[in-house]
């Protein structure tokens, strides 16, 4: 059942158009993260979806039933939602206890059942022993957990968090990742997770929705967002990729002397005759001393190594295939080391190839 | 979770219910905050643009009939006495701020930069001189460098056996130094804050191509404070050509005559308040001209070195010369505070003042006087507190209210609350009371002497300081606070309830704590306002020293700085320490 849907959800402040006809659907318990660079309308998306905006044109539905349109928001008190802020929004002048029980009181509920939830959310995020403490006396992590416990605790109808992680230090970061999702394990609470960050969606999503500029530009499960990017701008945002212009000839693709057969590629509409642009990953590229069979379908070239950069855990190359002007990253282990300037054969594997818009 | 659910009100229906439902729900959903900003708007076009306009066009009326006319204006500048107020007071307030300027640049220099012992002590000078009443010192001042009494004069007489007099504080030059030794305080706050921005990487830069400490600080380190020089200057300039009390105390006698004391004579029987409003005019306009100037400076941020990276600081070793530093901090803190007050003490406890300090001259009497006799003593200092109370708390309350809207865009034509509230900051006092008189004085309203007119132009002269203060405030509390608040379930007034408020407590008292200080020892907007009944104890203070009765003026002055003290002390225990000087 779908719990939460926007539909053509617009916001335009004057001229400019922030959010620009956002579609989007939930399952009751999904996670599903708004992932894209800073500007592209993911927060203001999330502060629609809390009520804090009004939507400039299209619609929210929660359970079947519109809470957000144009000149009718519900506001963010009645929407039975809880969100998590960049800041953490961690009420300094309440001890941790106070903080956490602040929404169960407000849902006037019988003194005994505000205490056992409190307890136990603040077992589940384990700061029971931080219970009396103020904000002021906790480390950055500590306040997030708070932060996570407050919005929990009330089991809301959505969880909203707003780049919850940006705050911490990277491997404090990394934990908070696998906690959240830990907790969504636990408590299925629908959750819409908006980050720039492409690890701590891929860790925390069941659905990862890239934004640019004020439009999703795909939807899908974490693993397929990187196989399967359906557009330039996805496929460069999500790991790193190298965009190549190659031809469509009938079912044939080419470029710079490849030739593959246009059915190994995913997503390729048939026949016609025109440009097309390929995301090839940088660890999809073989790379040869001699030249390999090639077999399935794999097309071979010759290239020539021009850059090389080590990183610890592999080598970064970049090899220009013979007669063209390309220049392709190209990810290898750390023990097979090329010169700059040595020639190598170049093998590709089309099934790891996706055409992009 | 259906549990909670439960608890909530259950999400209203969608759509499909048509348009008469999306029209109710809509009604429902207006927050109060509209009513609230049509409400602040009227509150604000009552205190703050109506006088202001009345002003304006009571200067174009003639007294009887009300028609348009230029004579007033004929009248204001026809005088050749009445333009020399206008020179008067621009030469006064060039000599004040370049006085006070010269006195306090070293010492902000000397307390941010350098090693100079005693900077708490200095610290201190400047809070005392920044907490005296001008006209207090005035009063001091007197007692010291009078012609023939003073004691600084029947000192230097004693000291060279001559007749003459060391230094005449009914003059020019006293007038001038009086006044900025009582405003340098300003320039040290704004000039100390800019030098605290300067690293030390910009002097040591200088010193590694070959600058000595003093070559650096000429060249270096003053230049990049100049705008912060510069436009505490002008604030220091338009403090002094709006100041009533000290130029009638000091220049009255000494025949000096200068607007605000010009501005006062228009107001004796008969009361000319048509032509006070025209003659008011260029203080206006010179105030409004040179506010929009010093902010320009200001805002020049790129001139103030703010480094984030390399901000270290160290202190520069003066050696020898930190003890001449600390000297000129004990100079300008002997004048300015020390000096003054003990002289007022001691003429308070004085059966008379002249005769010095022993024991037979000591005497109780003076605060006897006051305190058990004086009709009007009790009442002023009873007045005082409450309308300052009064005032303080609803300029807190307007410019609280306004600085929400304001900074949460609550409304989308918010910020003409928020020019409103600050409006009155180009005002000076003395203009803003007039426009008061001429508003509110006579019919319909008739507020003559009533303590709601006091009251009134009270918050609005110090509506500024306290939006200042609470927009600084509001900006500093999250607005994530409040929304989390909301997405759990509260409605926008118990969030600003339960958490803005709380949150906002601490820096709410202290600007109401300001703005009693300063109410409670306004001079020139009252003087024009009170009546028979409704005098507070800045106004008696007035009248007092127009008797010449130096001994009650000084326990008056006593009871006055108390009050004051108190307050001082209650802020520094609740806010902190430097919650008077901090810059607004």
């Amino acid at each position: 059942m779908s719990r939460l849907v926007l539909r053509g959800l617009t916001k335009a402040y004057g001229k400019l158009t922030v959010v620009d006809g956002v579609d989007l659907t939930l399952a009751a318990g999904e996670f599903v993260s708004l992932l894209g660079p800073s500007g592209c309308g993911k927060t203001t998306t999330l502060r629609m979806l809390a009520g804090f905006v009004e939507p400039t044109a299209g619609s929210i539905e929660l359970d079947g039933k519109v809470i957000s349109a144009p000149g009718l928001v519900m506001p963010p008190e009645r929407r039975q939602m809880s969100m998590i802020f960049q800041s953490y929004a961690i009420w300094p002048n309440m001890t941790v206890a106070e903080n956490v029980a602040f929404g169960l009181k407000l849902r006037k509920l019988p003194a005994e059942e505000v205490r056992r939830r409190l307890w136990e959310i603040l077992e589940v995020v384990q700061l029971g022993h931080l219970a009396e403490r103020y904000p002021a006396e906790l480390s950055g992590g500590q306040q997030q957990r708070v932060a996570l416990a407050r919005a929990i605790v009330v089991k809301p109808a959505v969880l909203l968090l707003d780049e919850p992680l940006s705050n911490l230090d990277a491997s404090l970061r990394e934990e908070m990742r696998f906690e959240i999702r830990r907790l969504h394990d636990e408590f299925r609470i629908t959750t819409v997770y908006v980050t720039h960050d492409q690890a701590e969606a891929m860790a925390t999503s069941d659905r990862i929705a890239v934004m640019n500029a004020g439009r999703i530009e795909q939807v899908d499960a974490p693993h397929l967002l990187y196989t399967r990017p359906k557009t330039r701008f996805v496929a460069g945002f999500i790991g790193r990729t190298n965009l190549v212009e190659a031809r469509l000839e009938g079912s044939e693709i080419g470029f710079d002397g490849c030739r593959m057969q246009m059915g190994q590629i995913n997503g390729v509409p048939q026949g016609g005759s025109r440009p097309i642009l390929l995301s090839i990953r940088p660890q999809s590229i073989g790379l040869h001393r001699v030249r390999p069979a090639g077999g399935e379908g794999r097309p071979v070239t010759p290239g020539t190594v021009v850059q090389r950069v080590f990183l610890g855990e592999s080598w970064d190359y970049v090899v220009m295939p013979q007669g063209s002007g390309l220049r392709l990253r190209v990810t290898a282990p750390p023990l097979q080391v090329h010169e700059v300037g040595e020639a190598v054969w170049l093998e590709f594997d089309p099934r790891q190839m996706a055409l992009v818009e | 979770m259906n549990d909670t659910a439960a608890a909530l009100p259950k999400p209203v229906a969608g759509q499909a219910e048509g348009r008469r439902g999306g029209l109710l729900r809509r009604l429902r959903y207006v927050e109060p905050v509209t009513l609230l900003w049509l409400l602040l708007v009227l509150v604000l076009l009552f205190l703050v643009a109506a006088p202001l306009l009345k002003l304006f066009s009571v200067s174009f009326q003639a007294q009887e009939t009300g028609t348009f006319t230029l004579s007033n204006y004929a009248t204001a500048y026809g005088r050749a006495r009445y333009l020399d107020a206008l020179v008067n007071s621009l030469t006064l307030g060039l000599a004040s701020a370049a006085i006070a300027v010269l006195l306090a640049v070293p010492m902000a220099w000397a307390v941010s930069r350098t090693d100079m012992p005693g900077k708490g002590f200095t610290w201190a000078v400047v809070l005392g001189a920044f907490i005296m009443p001008p006209y207090l010192g005035a009063v001091g001042w007197i007692l010291l460098a009078g012609p023939n009494s003073g004691f600084v004069n029947r000192f230097w007489q004693w000291l060279t056996g001559s007749e003459g007099t060391l230094f005449n504080v009914y003059s020019f030059e006293g007038l001038a130094l009086v006044i900025a030794l009582h405003s340098f305080p300003l320039v040290f706050i704004f000039v100390k804050a800019a030098l605290d921005l300067v690293s030390s990487e910009m002097e040591d830069a200088a010193n590694i191509l070959g600058a000595g400490t003093w070559t650096a600080m000429r060249k270096v380190t003053l230049p990049l404070v100049w705008p912060s020089i510069l436009g505490s200057f002008i604030i220091v300039f338009l403090e002094t050509i709006a100041l009533f009390g000290t130029p009638a105390i000091l220049g009255i006698p000494a025949r000096i005559n200068v607007v605000t004391t010009q501005l006062w004579q228009f107001f004796e029987y008969p009361v000319r308040v048509e032509v006070a409003a025209a003659y008011a005019m260029p203080l206006l306009l010179v105030t409004i001209g040179l506010i929009a100037v010093q902010k320009l400076l200001l805002a020049r941020k790129a001139f103030v070195s703010q480094t984030g990276k390399g901000g270290e600081r160290r202190m520069i070793r003066l050696g020898p010369w930190r003890w001449a530093m600390f000297g000129w901090c004990a100079l300008v803190g002997a004048l300015s505070v020390a000096m003054p007050l003990l002289v007022l003490l001691q003429a308070s406890f004085a059966k008379a003042w002249g005769r010095g300090i022993s024991l037979d001259n000591l005497t109780l009497r003076n605060y006897h006087l006051l305190i058990f006799e004086h009709e009007m003593a009790m009442t002023s200092i009873w007045n005082t507190i409450w309308f300052s109370a009064a005032a303080a708390t609803a300029a807190v309350l307007i410019a609280l209210l306004v600085a929400y809207i304001v900074n949460r865009r609550l409304m989308p034509f918010g910020e003409v609350l928020g020019f409103l509230a600050m409006a009155p900051f180009v005002i000076p006092g003395i203009v803003m009371a007039i426009g008061f008189y001429a508003a509110y004085a006579s019919p319909p309203l008739a507020l003559y002497g009533t303590a709601a007119l006091i009251i009134f132009a009270f918050t609005a002269r110090f509506l500024p300081i306290a939006y200042a203060n609470s927009s600084a405030a509001i900006r500093a509390v999250h607005p994530e606070m409040e929304e989390a608040a909301r997405i759990l379930g509260s409605g926008r007034l118990q969030a600003v309830s339960r958490i803005t408020a709380p949150l906002l407590r601490k820096a709410l008292l202290g600007g109401w704590l300001i703005v009693f200080i300063v109410a409670s020892r306004e001079l020139s907007a009252a003087i024009f306002l009170v009546g028979p009944r409704t005098r507070t104890m800045a106004v008696l203070l007035y009248d007092l020293s127009e008797a010449g009765n130096f001994e009650v003026l000084a326990a008056f002055g006593g009871l006055l700085l108390l009050i004051t003290l108190v307050l001082v002390g209650i802020g520094m225990k609740l806010v902190g320490r430097d919650f008077m000087l901090r810059r607004i």
